[in-house]
């Protein structure tokens, strides 16, 4: 990701290491109603299978605990090496009654990017 | 006729997205048009609150109710329409497309322009006097969120519009129209329907119908498919400043190109197109519109050169027997307040002055359905994963919304945030632009028609009388 290059070397046991998704992938997120979806597209073709294992639907529930009231539905799309998420009742009500400042969800998408996975010690991240 | 090759040679149409929302860029349609060869250029307008505020200004004011900012836009256009051949499509119409259609003749006649400029007027979408018998005749128009039939807020609604798709705008194409405005028109069939009128698609084509409406939706938000909003590098996105906005090479197979006028800023991209095609995206298998269902998991991208993504492989399904309806009703009200804590102990201010003020709210008696605190700078964009902030922050931002069925105590919390200032945690600011405003709340209620219930109209008028 040029300028922001950094590691997170934190959690690293037996060949693994943690790494943040906004060295992997990159996002665009929306609104539809109450729901937020979250477009996580990887960085590279050999990163969506990490995706694919690790990016969860109950591992993004999980980081959007206290943030979304419903659950969370994911769509795989290999062709664009990107998975999609629906988030619901995550909007505040949605549309013109949320109070929230991101009332259309539109930064969802950098709040998934926070979210940090296991990786191959050896894999390689930009 | 535009440099681009048409009736005879490689058969490739040129479709520029000019706005992506009322609001958009105002410079954008009219580099579109001077910045190189295009055959078309599409303005989309509308989003789910913009047809209430729309239906409210109509009644307040019969000539109102569509974007009046198209006319003067026109204004700007008609030249490149009338010399260059260029074909404008929008639904800049609103629920008034009549008006609207009649303030850009009215600008043709002005420039002399009035032999050269036909509008077409797509309508049929505005039900919302239709709706008693609607009901009446077995249609609950059950909300598709929450399941409730229509008759709860049947006595608040302000705006009933169907999602008409691009056949009303190809039958305006082939009447003659340069200039198409629309009501309620589908983004996608903005893009979606110029192709099909010159391609000759069948409606039971259904790869490349899909494949249109992906170029619709890649077309329908502007530049956030050129490298506006797009996160990959983006720092380096070249000259912002001047954003080239998507155009489309359409070919009649249904592949195309998305690209910019060359010289502009911004950046067309694989990850920038990705983007654009999450945007909004529920189940990617499964994109309904009212021309086709798209299959999103079957598209294929490919860097075709510098900012020139190629689109080809989509694949698309028989359209459904149903309409989508957009319906806006009241709701309530809301207001939303800021304060500005400044350093020392900032987010331990801001904090304080919330309790106090909820405080406040509670010995005033005043009942609200939410009131919602957010800390900018701290907490308002990513909540709780944003941790902790730096105690030694330098400012932080106190916002807080409230909402209520009724106006009332929406209004006494606006009065309760200034005096805060004065006699509540020190050191803040920022006040400046006043109380805050109390909204109406105009809630919006999606719901489902068939299409046996619509007839979209479509009408030829020129600067010399309907016709």
């Amino acid at each position: 990701m040029g300028a922001k290059r950094r590691r997170f070397r934190g959690g690293a046991t037996g060949g693994t290491r943690r790494v943040r998704l906004l060295e992997l992938a990159h996002a665009r997120s929306g609104d539809k109603g109450d729901t937020a979806n979250v477009g996580l597209i990887a960085l590279r073709p050999e990163y969506y299978p990490l995706l694919v294992r690790e990016v969860t639907a109950a591992r993004v529930a999980a980081h959007f605990g206290g943030v979304i009231r419903g659950d969370v539905v994911r769509f795989e799309l290999p062709n664009l090496n990107a998975l999609n998420f629906l988030l619901h009742g995550a909007l505040g009500g949605g549309g013109t009654l949320s109070l929230k400042t991101d009332a259309q969800g539109k930064v969802f998408s950098t709040a998934l990017l926070r979210m940090e996975i296991d990786v191959p010690e050896a894999l390689d991240v930009e | 006729m535009t440099g681009v090759a048409r009736k005879n040679g490689p058969r490739i149409v040129r479709i520029a997205s000019g706005q992506g929302f009322w609001g958009d860029w105002l410079e954008a349609p009219i580099r579109q048009v001077e910045g190189g060869p295009i055959d078309y250029l599409m303005m989309d307008y509308l989003a789910e609150v913009t047809m209430s505020i729309m239906q409210k200004q109509r009644t307040r004011d019969p000539a109102m109710g569509y974007a009046r900012d198209f006319v003067p836009l026109m204004e700007r256009l008609l030249p490149a329409v009338a010399e260059r051949g260029v074909r404008v499509v929008s639904n800049a119409g609103g629920v008034n497309p009549q008006a609207c259609a009649a303030g850009v003749l009215e600008v043709a006649a002005s420039l002399g322009l009035a032999d050269a400029v036909r509008v077409g007027v797509v309508s049929g979408d505005d039900i919302l006097d239709r709706l008693d018998a609607l009901i009446a005749a077995g249609h609950h128009l059950t909300n598709m969120d929450t399941g409730e039939p229509l008759e709860t807020v049947r006595d608040r609604i302000q705006s009933a519009n169907v999602y008409l798709g691009a056949w009303p705008v190809v039958e305006a194409l082939a009447r003659g129209a340069n200039v198409v405005v629309t009501g309620r028109v589908t983004d996608t069939g903005l893009t979606l329907g110029p192709m099909i009128h010159e391609f000759g698609w069948a409606a039971d084509d259904w790869d490349r119908i899909a494949a249109g409406t992906v170029a619709g939706h890649i077309n329908e938000c502007g530049a956030q498919s050129t490298g506006g909003n797009c996160l990959v590098d983006w720092e380096t996105i070249p000259d912002l400043a001047d954003p080239g906005y998507p155009i489309v090479e359409a070919h009649p197979d249904g592949t195309f190109v998305v690209t910019k006028h060359p010289g502009t800023g911004g950046r067309v991209s694989v990850a920038s197109v990705s983007e654009q095609l999450l945007y909004e995206m529920g189940d990617p298998a499964n994109y309904i519109t009212p021309d086709c269902v798209v299959d999103f998991t079957s598209i294929r991208l490919e860097q075709a050169g510098p900012d020139r993504v190629a689109v080809a492989g989509v694949r698309g399904r028989p359209a459904t027997d149903f309409l989508k309806v957009s319906i806006s009703y009241h709701y309530g009200y809301k207001a939303v307040g800021t304060l500005v804590y400044a350093w020392p102990d900032a987010y331990r201010k801001a904090q304080r002055a919330d309790q106090i003020l909820r405080e406040r709210l509670r010995r005033l008696d005043l009942v609200f359905e939410e009131i919602l605190t957010e800390y900018v700078g701290v907490n308002a964009t990513h909540g709780p994963m944003a941790g902790e902030p730096d105690p030694d922050i330098a400012e932080v931002q106190l916002r807080i919304g409230v909402r209520s069925r009724d106006v009332g105590p929406v209004r006494r919390f606006t009065r309760e945030l200034a005096p805060l200032i004065l006699n509540g945690p020190p050191s803040s600011t920022g006040f400046a632009a006043g109380r805050p405003k109390v909204e109406e709340i105009v809630a919006y209620w999606p719901a489902l028609i068939p299409k046996s219930e619509i007839t979209p109209s479509v009408e030829i008028l020129t600067a010399g009388g309907g016709k």
